[in-house]
């Protein structure tokens, strides 16, 4: 009796298996169509906008979908760099984005330091406040940063591209919970030999954070690489265009290029060049950042 | 003999000597972040505040001779004095309204769907993730300048259309709200006069009523496209924290993969989705960049959003005081939106902190106890 139970038992159970494993073979190949379709979706834009940028204006008009440019032309690239200012606004770019990325390195580690380590009166007063600034909405701070770079005679200067956006909360954030999450006992026996804290913190503290200063490097380099509002309202002269603001204005038709996709598009691919290297670079860094951010 | 000394050391490191030279440090450090914190957001956002109260038109220093204390006249030109100050607020009003509306569930959604299948064990993982993350880290002018491409009438989606048998729409050029175009279809083309009359910060209700623009989709498709890899990394770390011992329990009782979505994964997960909500509403009523490369407004004014209107009225029609009001009325409904998601996200079956491992009698089945207790716990 109970034998015979078992064997059905057994038999049922087998038979589940196999179903189950025959679902799960189905949800899978389910699962990689859907993948592949949706990763086409995400990719095509970029493959046609390299595609086109090699096409002539006619071509691209005639053929928007073909993949492969007949006849292929560097046209576009040699107007870019004939016709436009297109080298002025990477030389802008290149200034701003590397002044702005290695200060705020420095300045954002230096503040999430002295908030992680240090102990005084107003630690607590101070932190609450950087929270506080990152939670105001950065469009809602056009007009404002606008007045009081003019009030303060630096409008249309690389100084007023470059100082407002030295600091930013988010950075100072970041560090601050890094250090927190390293152990203290090294620089503390440093500190205690005497060194004073700038060194300790030059020399010893700095070394041991490189983790999180590649992170913030990363952020900070692509947020002003690809920052284009804060442009807008600091400088008008053409000769400080960035390339957000030179490509956007070709774009908008602003520079007479009208319906020239090849030129914009040619432009676009250029200017996405850097960001790309550093994600390739840096793809597991640049994903575990926001990874880290919920767990928090 | 190492554990006394250690402890001395211990002592004298909190010492008030050494705590005085630590706040000298201290504040020395964090002296450059504070000023410039000060110097360039606070100071400015009282300089705006002055700015919205007064008649500047741009001439001079905004705190000196050129401008005048007008009250609150720059907020009544755009909420209550009928003008074009008024409508054109009311239509950005409008067309942010219905991009917040379709962007966030359908950014929520999407990206959670993809978190979703890229957690699957299944190869070629790294590359999918990649492909799908891309998008956020390219610059928003490329990313528009893309889209103007794509959508341009005689680009490649109305090409692609052309393959299927459909004629596509002009995109960036048409200026017909999505609900109206609906209606057409239904044969109504004109307004009942009840809502041709109605004005509400005046734009009429059969406008406000008119969804978004068909122009305004393609900047629905593309924040959609834009925002999904990073919220799709959001999502991917919450359910990796999902232990898998809770999933094969569900799958020996017999749940389906649905079921243990619905009733496993959504529930673990909630304070996610509500964090990812929250993120989109504050992003989403901040588009500027891609109005300012793509539209500037046009057509018709269905893509002017607030935050461009308020540049374009200062800084081209030199309305600063209406600007910055409007800049100031923007933050408001940013801040309201975020009370707002906080206040209706409230986890309503969480179970209270001394109750939580005392059985809950006759309410929902096991899975739904276990899951909100573990949600419960992670919040």
């Amino acid at each position: 009796m109970s034998d015979s139970a078992t064997a059905i038992d057994r038999a049922r159970t087998v038979r589940n298996d196999a179903r189950a494993v025959r679902r799960h073979q189905i949800g899978t190949a389910i699962s990689y169509s859907i993948l592949t379709v949706i990763a086409v979706v995400y990719i095509f834009p970029f493959l046609i906008s390299i595609a086109t940028a090699f096409k002539t204006d006619p071509n691209a008009t005639a053929n928007p979908l073909g993949l492969v440019p007949s006849p292929v032309t560097t046209a576009a690239f040699h107007d870019l760099y004939k016709n436009n200012d297109f080298l002025l606004w990477l030389k802008n770019s290149v200034i701003v984005t590397l002044s702005i990325t290695f200060l705020r390195v420095f300045l954002d580690s230096l503040a999430g330091y002295a908030l992680a380590r240090l102990r005084f009166r107003g630690r607590g007063a101070a932190f609450a406040t950087i929270v506080a600034v990152m939670a105001v909405p950065g469009v809602v701070l056009l007009i404002p940063k606008f007045l009081i770079i003019r009030e303060f005679g630096i409008y249309d200067t690389y100084y007023g591209m470059i100082i407002p956006l030295l600091v930013d909360a988010a950075g100072v954030f970041i560090m601050k919970n890094f250090f927190e999450s390293i152990p203290v006992s090294v620089e503390e026996s440093a500190r205690i030999d005497g060194a004073n804290l700038f060194k300790v913190y030059w020399l010893i503290v700095l070394p041991m954070a490189r983790p999180a200063l590649v992170t913030i490097f990363i952020l900070s380099f692509q947020g002003s690489w690809n920052e284009l509002a804060h442009f807008v309202i600091s400088a008008q002269s053409t000769s400080l265009n960035t390339l957000t603001k030179g490509v956007a204005q070709l774009a908008s038709g602003q520079l007479g290029a009208g319906n020239r996709y090849p030129l914009k598009l040619a432009a676009s691919v250029l200017m996405t060049i850097p960001v790309a290297i550093l994600f390739f670079l840096f793809q597991r860094r640049i994903m575990n950042v926001s990874e880290g951010a919920v767990k928090e | 003999v190492a554990m006394p000394f250690a402890g001395t050391l211990g002592k004298r490191l909190r010492e008030p000597g050494i705590h005085g030279h630590q706040a000298a440090a201290g504040w020395t450090f964090l002296a450059p972040v504070i000023i410039i914190l000060g110097l360039f957001l606070v100071v400015p956002i009282v300089m705006a505040a002055w700015v919205s109260f007064s008649d500047w038109t741009g001439n001079g220093s905004p705190l000196g001779s050129h401008s005048h204390w007008v009250g609150l006249q720059n907020y009544r030109h755009l909420l209550t004095t009928p003008g074009l100050d008024q409508s054109n607020f009311g239509v950005s009003i409008r067309n942010n309204f219905y991009y917040v509306l379709l962007v966030v569930p359908i950014q929520t959604a999407v990206s959670l769907f993809l978190a979703v299948i890229v957690n699957r064990r299944v190869r070629f993982v790294g590359f999918f993730r990649t492909a799908f993350y891309f998008p956020s880290v390219t610059s928003s002018v490329a990313i528009t300048v893309i889209f103007l491409f794509l959508f341009n009438p005689d680009g490649a989606i109305n090409k692609l259309l052309s393959y299927l048998g459909a004629q596509g729409p002009a995109w960036i050029y048409d200026p017909d709200g999505l609900f109206h175009v609906i209606l057409k279809q239904f044969g109504v083309h004109n307004p009942p006069s009840g809502l041709a009359n109605g004005f509400f910060l005046g734009v009429s209700y059969w406008d406000w009523l008119a969804g978004p623009s068909v122009a305004m989709c393609v900047f629905i498709l593309m924040a959609v496209f834009t925002t999904s890899g990073t919220f799709m990394l959001l999502f991917l770390a919450a359910l990796q924290n999902i232990d898998d011992s809770v999933n094969e329990a569900a799958a020996l009782d017999g749940a389906s993969e649905w079921k243990k979505f619905r009733h496993i994964t959504v529930p673990m997960i909630r304070p996610t989705i509500f964090t990812i909500i929250t993120l989109g509403l504050i992003g989403t009523w901040q588009i500027f960049d891609q109005i300012y490369v793509g539209t500037q407004g046009s057509p018709s004014n269905t893509t002017l959003t607030p935050a461009f209107l308020s540049f374009n009225t200062s800084f081209n029609n030199n309305e600063w005081g209406v600007g910055a009001a409007l800049a100031f009325i923007l933050f408001g409904i940013i801040v309201l939106f975020t009370i707002l998601t906080r206040l209706a996200t409230r986890n309503p079956d969480r179970i209270p902190r001394r109750r939580r491992f005392t059985p809950v009698s006759g309410q929902g089945t096991t899975l739904q106890r276990t899951a909100a207790t573990m949600s419960g716990g992670d919040e």
